[in-house]
């Protein structure tokens, strides 16, 4: 394994430096081509490590370099392969390898196209190093690596100066989570003296439940969760994040590097689950933000906000799965939804470039007849993120909502309403851009076209495991043996306590029928709505009363450049004029001025007498010998 | 050779070179004529030549010799590069005189 296990990353890495560094020479085909292959090489190995962990259900650590050996802090550069992070590898670069394809597509006009693929080589690089490093400094790097990269390709069209504002704004809220994240790290090193995992666990293992430093580190590790997977209060760039490229939008910001935060928490889970008020924590701020940003997601026009504000409500709902200790149930929809939430992304990438840039969907409409393939993926991904049976999405959302139901009933009514706002934006978004009438202009209707194959195999074939992602975890209602929560079982440490009450059979089918009729309901009057009266959504100018308020996203953009931006830059001017112009500059300016009078007067004694020279100069070698010989 | 140098007592070698020596100070400090300062600059030289050769037979230790062909080597050289100096400077300007060479200042 460990002569193997290093390739995983080194490949993708190799990749970025051949088409970082060739960009200017290498042929646009060919570097689409040693941008996925190496993607592929990945998968295969990540394949073949996923065998040998199935097979001897347990992790090993690889150590390969002693990095930092400073007093009893030791860094090693060792990665770690278990259930987690095999699993994890699998989702990077199987999705990462379609998404490679898909962007071979996407962005074959494209001037930078080299070097696209040398970020996304890159980040997968990073995303890789995330999973797979042995210790929380690993993981660290990995994390801020993902950040860097997110940020490139966020701001990848930069030319414009709103898609550099999105890409600042993506890595300074990140910043602010990660300060979050490198406390958590010290704490854990002052209080168990190692940062590699299996020590740092071993060493919990020991602590009572809810002790104030357990507590104190699944908190401050949230934050930094928080900033990189979009939760309240920093989800904020996240749907800003969607100036960069579809594929970035589907690997990136839905797959994989947002969902790093539910990955460090499922890594950690026995620090959460020794801490059930952390726990509590996680599961308000998760189900808070679910609910907020599904809400959002009802009145926003442009596809990809949609669905971006999707991906922050099916986040929040992954963590709140996290907050009632279901890990593994977290762990399968952060897969299923990586599965669905990358296919819807993409459909909208291959729709916005049917459509010739426009993203805004009420210039769109009946697209259904002229993009088929993109329709019918499109639909599936749609069936699969609202949980209809047998998609995959029905398996994850079904689990997560009974845990919920398991933890406390409220929960789980909340948490129904998150689903049920996701399902009616959902649909809204499908039938106000495929069905109808064709609301666009005469040249892009006379444009439109479906996409070439290398983006519609990349939709086929996730459109295939949106559908077929649930047979992962068919629960045993169904007559399944729940394979991946068996499959995780062996590192999420248990107390034992979270399955102490059962719910019967009967109760889970009247959970789902709820659910289920809910979901049915909510069809039927969009349907009507969309469909058969052809509504269009309004324009924003029509928007009125809380209709605007959502629209206007809750304002919370406003709310916080008006409480902290304003501010900042406020003080920083008060500091420009007054500490730097009145006092800093003062100071420096006057040494350097003093320095320049002093030699005006000095450079007096350059007389150019030759002989006024050979006096002093004999002159000093008196006074240095009397000074050495009498005085000293 | 050695009972020869030791023929004299030492105190009159530190004198000897003691006035050369000064000899050579006060002719770098007075003289105008660039020539005669480089031929008192000789002169200190040679004064700590004497010195030095003085104190090597008196003290049976040969190492100060070998420092004295070292400056004698040095102030070949250095007479070499300074009378060159010195021929080119006299057909710019025609003289020798140290205080005609004022240019270089502020």
């Amino acid at each position: 394994m460990k002569e193997i296990a290093w390739l995983l990353p080194a490949l993708p890495l190799a990749g970025f430096i051949i088409n970082g560094l060739g960009r200017k020479y290498i042929p646009k085909t060919l570097a689409g081509i040693i941008g996925s292959a190496t993607v592929l090489g990945a998968f295969i190995i990540g394949i073949m490590l996923f065998m040998q962990v199935h097979e001897t259900q347990q992790g090993q650590v690889l150590n390969y370099y002693r990095w930092l050996s400073v007093g009893s802090l030791v860094v090693d550069l060792g990665l770690y392969v278990d259930q987690l992070s095999a699993w994890m590898i699998l989702i990077i670069t199987g999705i990462g390898f379609l998404i490679h394809v898909y962007s071979m597509g996407y962005m074959s006009h494209d001037e930078g196209h080299n070097k696209f693929f040398a970020y996304l080589n890159l980040f997968v690089f990073f995303m890789l190093v995330l999973v797979m490093g042995s210790n929380y400094p690993m993981m660290f790097i990995g994390w801020e690596g993902v950040g860097l990269c997110s940020y490139l390709l966020i701001g990848f069209w930069n030319t414009n100066t709103n898609y550099n504002n999105a890409a600042k704004k993506a890595f300074v809220m990140n910043r602010i989570g990660d300060l979050g994240f490198l406390l958590g790290m010290f704490m854990i090193y002052y209080n168990f003296g190692s940062l590699d995992y299996n020590t740092v666990f071993a060493k919990v293992a020991g602590f009572e439940i809810n002790s104030p430093v357990l507590v104190a580190i699944a908190l401050l590790l949230f934050v930094g969760a928080m900033g990189k997977s979009a939760q309240l209060p920093l989800y904020t760039w996240l749907p800003d994040a969607m100036a960069g490229p579809t594929p970035v939008s589907a690997l990136i910001h839905a797959a994989t590097m947002v969902t790093a935060g539910i990955y460090m928490i499922v890594r950690s889970n026995i620090i959460y689950t020794l801490a059930p008020h952390a726990q509590d924590v996680v599961m308000v701020v998760g189900l808070a933000t679910s609910i907020f940003a599904a809400v959002i997601g009802l009145k926003q026009n442009d596809i990809k906000k949609v669905l971006a504000y999707s991906t922050v409500s099916q986040l929040g709902l992954m963590f709140m799965a996290l907050g009632v200790g279901a890990y593994s149930s977290a762990m399968f929809h952060v897969t299923t939804h990586a599965f669905f939430k990358a296919l819807l992304f993409l459909g909208s990438g291959s729709v916005i470039h049917a459509m010739g840039g426009e993203q805004d969907m009420r210039f769109m409409g009946g697209l259904k007849k002229k993009l088929p393939i993109t329709f019918i993926t499109f639909l599936l991904g749609t069936l699969a993120i609202c949980g209809i049976p047998p998609l995959s999405g029905f398996f994850s959302k079904d689990e997560i909502l009974l845990n919920a139901f398991m933890a406390s009933p409220v929960i789980w009514s909340l948490a129904v309403i998150s689903s049920l706002i996701t399902t009616i934006y959902m649909l809204r978004l499908l039938f106000v851009t495929f069905y109808g009438k064709f609301r666009g202009t005469h040249e892009q209707e006379h444009h439109l076209h479906e996409s070439p194959a290398s983006m519609t195999i990349p939709l086929v074939i996730l459109c295939i495991l949106a559908v077929f992602g649930g047979l992962l975890n068919v629960p045993e209602i169904f007559g399944g043996n729940a394979w991946a929560h068996h499959y995780f079982s062996g590192m999420i440490i248990s107390t034992g306590e979270e399955h102490g009450h059962h719910v019967s059979h009967a109760t889970e089918f009247i959970l789902m029928g709820v659910m289920l009729t809910l979901i049915a309901a909510a069809f039927v009057v969009l349907r009507n709505k969309y469909i058969t009266k052809g509504a269009v959504p309004e324009k924003d100018e029509e928007m009125t009363g809380f209709t605007k308020l959502i629209g206007n996203k809750f304002m919370v953009d406003e709310i916080y450049d008006f409480f902290i931006v304003k501010p900042a830059y406020l003080m920083s001017s008060a500091l420009y004029y007054v500490a730097e112009l009145k006092f800093i500059d003062l100071i420096v300016n006057a040494i350097g001025d003093g320095i320049v009078g002093l030699g005006r007067i000095f450079r007096r004694l350059q007389t150019g007498n030759i002989g006024f020279y050979i006096f002093t100069m004999v002159l000093s070698i008196v006074a240095i010998l009397v000074f050495k010989y009498f005085v000293v | 050779m050695k009972e020869v140098v030791q023929g004299i007592p030492l105190n009159y070698y530190l004198a000897l070179s003691t006035v050369l020596f000064s000899i050579g100070v006060l002719g770098v400090l007075f003289r105008r004529n660039a020539i005669i300062i480089l031929m008192c600059v000789e002169l200190m030289l040679n004064s700590v030549n004497l010195l030095l050769v003085a104190f090597s037979a008196f003290h049976g230790d040969a190492k100060a010799q070998v420092f004295v062909f070292f400056i004698m080597i040095v102030a070949a050289a250095e007479v070499a590069v300074g009378l060159a100096l010195m021929v080119l400077i006299y057909r710019n300007i025609k003289s020798l005189d140290i205080d005609f060479l004022n240019k270089l200042k502020w």
